[in-house]
């Protein structure tokens, strides 16, 4: 290739205190294509990105673009050489209009109107060349998030941007929006734009990227051509190891009913309908997989369940109704009724940060005679309990003397799970099992999840990610905007029927274009992914 | 790890921050034209250089420690509790008013009325701010902030109103010498120690001790101290858990609140043996700089306590000897506030950075010491 590469790395290193999260990274990405970025978490992808946008500065190593050796120091430089950043967490003004958060900070003059009709037409011009339709005048908590990262897109390529860099774009789209964001990608490609695409999807590595580099611990462990590699060879790549991309597991035999949701209902503190009249029955012996988008009422759902949400209607466990008002009941009497909880964010609920693992053992069991002695609790015990867990689920290092802060996403998963699995619940709340967690250690997640439901276990599965859900659930159901869409088997869908209802697309027999999905999805105002 | 080792955090920390304290105040005391070697001589002489120094510099750490163990534990479940002052007067109201009304036979007896009364009433004043925060979410340092000044509106009218003793003061009458407790005189006496007669130090120096560990094990040991630290680490964990933030927040603040209270035991039964204005002397401030300085630990905050004791008696001791204001001594005591509280951190990162280099060049050199486990998510993820 004699071409001069868009953006040339040369050597970059960069170490937080003692973690080396960039170890020598060398890579070229060439003009009109879009180059994927493919890591665990923790493997070193956003620190990279964020070397390149200036919020970091390298411990060594050099940035080319264009064949230029340019120093950024902070993003405004990134700017002027032509990078723009679309965030895996959108930057933008809630209650501001499109056109004003496109302007915002790339003004031509003190006063705002010349800038604003300015960008207006530039918004009109850009939206006819790329499908990047958006009104110009919604408010951006009107507007879905798929809109709201057009509008992030949008604010790169206003202020010039030649190479677009999109960090984990599609983890809060639907199927649907995620091929729109794709198709836009090509458009964009087709007119000479560089794109930098960092995700940890293996499917959408393949769809969309004309090359791959793999990262793993810091390092560039290889760059190859998309066309030339295959998903389970990345995978490899990624790990070190050889890993299972499918779960194994034999066909569920359910019995009888474990829960019994009839009707329920959630209103939030802000008096926003969260859940609306949702009824189902996990059975003993089956997963149930609750698909959709983040924010569409599923952690409400959990949170009922595991008794720190209050709702209206009726849940039975075992036959026995259970108090919905939290008068009666909190966390604790739900542990006693036989419900374990994996909460969806094991950082912010499901661990205590700065807790001992072995403190983190015993949460949310710490009124559990085992662990007492006398007025006090028995730390000795516990520290053993926890050694025992750690091993068994092969957490590591398996010190229980670490802080669960200093284990990375999968151990801590692990320590979450080895603490509600090995309660031996009648029925396991589970909600997002493998977020941020490393491949190799969402194999052995999914396993134990599996070996819990063969033994006789109901499991109650949320995940916003639809491959883990058909992979894994016996029976999956939708939810959109706080409602139950429709219940499906996973042999008898596809991910293209899920991907409208998870858009709240219920009449699957007739033929949809994409316009009519689109016209569906504005119209959402914003109901689905406000949390994530 | 990347961390500093514990005794680097708990020890040269505080006493790197104190160095730096005692060498600006040196500054300050150059420049009003004295000679700080002097003073510190004096300050070291008149704390702890006699049992009378020690006397008086345990009296006012007894004070400390109450107040320090009442901001402790409240900033164990991240509740900022800047009403120990107020509790504290309150706890003085109720020991004089189980004191004065009540006859007691013996010390013993009243001692243990007198620290569940002051202890209740301390509870009790802050009880409101915490049901306010628990139940309705007013924030709980503007709440114990203005209790403070109500406290001290109550005391006033109780002292110039019913529990005036007849006279110009505005004071209750004393106390039964019944009720007088006994002096660290007494105590070290009956093994044959001599120890000054004329300091306040008293008995309840050991109530304090007692209370220390009483409080360690509550938090490290108990149901109770589990779900305290674990709801101040995150309330939406204790949620799921199942912990209620409404009972947490209510049962550190009562224990808190008499922590503070308890204090008067100390001053108002133990040194002044009646009820005069203003008892708690700001000590209810002071313990918010021994609870930062302590780290919310029991035994930090005893050490702590000493520590401002001393510059307490000390500073006293300057302010008689030398040409140096009372004003003045209060810029020292506030120096170390500043560096031992508020600019924790000024030292602590860069000793940490130093660790961690230190750390570094010794593994490279020693060719790294086996697995690093947690290298993946803290820093690199945790920085973004």
């Amino acid at each position: 290739m004699s071409e001069t590469p868009a953006i040339e790395l040369k050597g970059i290193s960069k170490a937080f205190g003692p973690v080396q999260a960039n170890k020598d990274i060398s890579i070229r990405v060439m003009p009109g294509t879009i180059h994927g970025i493919i890591g665990e978490n923790g493997a070193g992808k956003s620190t990279l990105m964020s070397i390149l946008y200036g919020f970091y500065k390298a411990d060594a190593g050099e940035i080319f673009i264009s064949g230029k050796k340019t120093e950024i120091p902070d993003s405004q430089a990134a700017i002027t050489a032509g990078i723009g950043m679309v965030f895996q967490h959108f930057k933008l003004v809630q209650n501001f209009t499109v056109l004003e958060n496109v302007v915002l900070g790339a003004e031509d003059s003190g006063l705002l109107k010349p800038s604003l009709s300015r960008a207006r037409g530039e918004l009109k011009k850009l939206a006819e060349e790329y499908e990047l339709n958006v009104d110009p005048d919604a408010v951006i908590d009107d507007i879905g998030v798929g809109m709201q990262q057009r509008v992030e897109i949008l604010k790169a390529l206003y202020r010039g941007a030649d190479i677009l860099i999109l960090d984990e774009p599609t983890g809060v789209l639907t199927p649907a929006e995620a091929d729109h964001l794709f198709r836009i990608l090509e458009g964009l490609k087709r007119e000479g734009k560089t794109i930098i695409l960092i995700t940890h999807k293996l499917r959408e590595i393949m769809e969309v990227t004309d090359t791959v580099s793999v990262m793993r611990r810091g390092e560039m462990t290889a760059t190859v051509k998309t066309e030339d590699t295959n998903p389970s060879e990345l995978a490899e790549l990624m790990v070190g190891r050889k890993v299972l991309l499918r779960v194994e597991k034999t066909p569920a035999q359910p019995k009888q009913a474990i829960v019994e949701v009839r009707n329920l209902n959630v209103t939030d503190e802000k008096g926003v309908h969260r859940v609306k009249d949702v009824s189902f029955d996990v059975r003993a012996g089956e997963i149930l997989g609750i698909a959709g988008v983040a924010g569409n009422g599923q952690s409400e759902l959990l949170e009922v369940l595991g008794g720190y949400e209050v709702a209206t209607g009726s849940v039975k466990i075992n036959g026995q109704e259970i108090d919905l008002t939290g008068a009666k009941s909190d966390g604790r009497s739900r542990r006693a009724r036989g419900i374990s909880h994996v909460p969806e964010d094991r950082q912010r609920e499901g661990l205590i940060m700065d807790f001992h693992a072995w403190e983190n053992i015993a949460f949310g069991y710490h009124h559990d005679p085992a662990y007492q002695s006398g007025i006090l609790m028995n730390n000795a015990t516990i520290r053993q309990v926890c050694q025992d867990k750690m091993e068994r689920f092969d957490v590591r290092p398996p010190d229980p003397n670490l802080l669960a802060k200093s284990f990375s996403g999968g151990n801590q998963q692990k320590i979450v799970l080895a603490r509600e699995i090995e309660r031996d619940p009648d029925l396991l709340l589970v909600g997002q099992p493998t977020r941020g967690v490393d491949i190799g250690a969402i194999e052995f997640i999914h396993q134990e999840i599996v070996r819990l439901r063969d033994k006789g276990k109901a499991i109650l599965l949320v995940s916003v990610e639809l491959d883990e859900i058909m992979g894994l659930a016996d029976r999956i159901a939708v939810m959109f905007d706080g409602r139950i869409m429709g219940e499906r088997l996973p042999s008898e869908t596809s991910e293209q029927e899920l991907g409208l209802l998870m858009a709240g697309i219920t009449d699957t027999d007739r033929t949809h274009d994409h316009s009519e999905v689109e016209a569906q999805l504005a119209e959402r105002h914003g109901a689905a992914g406000k949390e994530a | 790890m990347d961390r500093m080792p514990a005794w680097a955090d708990a020890i040269l920390v505080p006493l790197i921050s104190l160095l730096l304290a005692a060498l600006l105040s040196a500054v300050v005391i150059l420049a009003i034209g004295e000679n700080p070697v002097e003073a510190l001589n004096l300050m070291v002489a008149g704390a702890l250089g006699s049992t009378y120094g020690w006397g008086y510099t345990l009296y006012y750490a007894t004070n400390f420690i109450f107040t320090g163990l009442c901001v402790a534990i409240a900033f164990h479940a991240r509740l900022f509790n800047i009403g120990g002052e107020g509790q504290a007067l309150l706890g003085g109201l109720g020991v004089a008013v189980i004191l004065l009304y009540v006859p007691w036979p013996h010390w013993t007896i009243a001692l243990i009325a007198a620290t569940l009364s002051a202890g209740a009433f301390g509870a009790a004043w802050a009880a409101i701010p915490a049901y306010l925060q628990a139940k309705r979410g007013s924030h709980i340092v503007i709440t114990t902030i203005m209790f403070n000044f109500i406290a001290s509106a109550l005391l006033n009218w109780a002292l110039v109103g019913p529990m005036k003793a007849p006279g110009q003061e505005p004071a209750t009458p004393s106390f039964a010498a019944s009720t007088h407790l006994p002096t660290l005189s007494d105590v070290f006496g009956l093994v044959g120690i001599q120890w000054s007669s004329a300091a306040p130090a008293n008995v309840s120096f050991f109530v304090a001790i007692a209370a220390c560990v009483a409080l360690w094990l509550l938090i490290w040991r108990t149901k109770l101290g589990y779900e305290i630290r674990a709801f101040g680490q995150s309330e939406p964990a204790a949620r799921y858990a199942g912990i209620s933030p409404v009972k947490i927040i209510m049962v550190t603040m009562l224990i808190s609140g008499a922590l503070a209270g308890c204090m008067a035991i100390n001053n108002v039964q133990g040194e002044a043996e009646r009820l005069v204005l203003n008892a708690a002397e700001g000590a209810g401030f002071i313990g918010i700089a021994v609870a930062l300085m302590g780290r919310s630990h029991p035994l930090g905050v005893f050490l702590a306590a000493i520590l401002f004791g001393f510059l307490y008696q000390g500073g006293a001791e300057l302010a008689l000897w030398m040409n140096i204001q009372r004003e003045l001594v209060v810029v020292i005591q506030a120096l170390v506030i500043l560096f031992t509280g508020a600019l924790d951190n000024m030292i602590r990162m860069p000793l940490e950075s130093l660790f961690l280099a230190n750390r570094r060049r010794r593994e490279r050199r020693g060719g790294g010491g086996g697995p690093k486990p947690d290298r993946k998510s803290t820093t690199a993820e945790g920085a973004r």
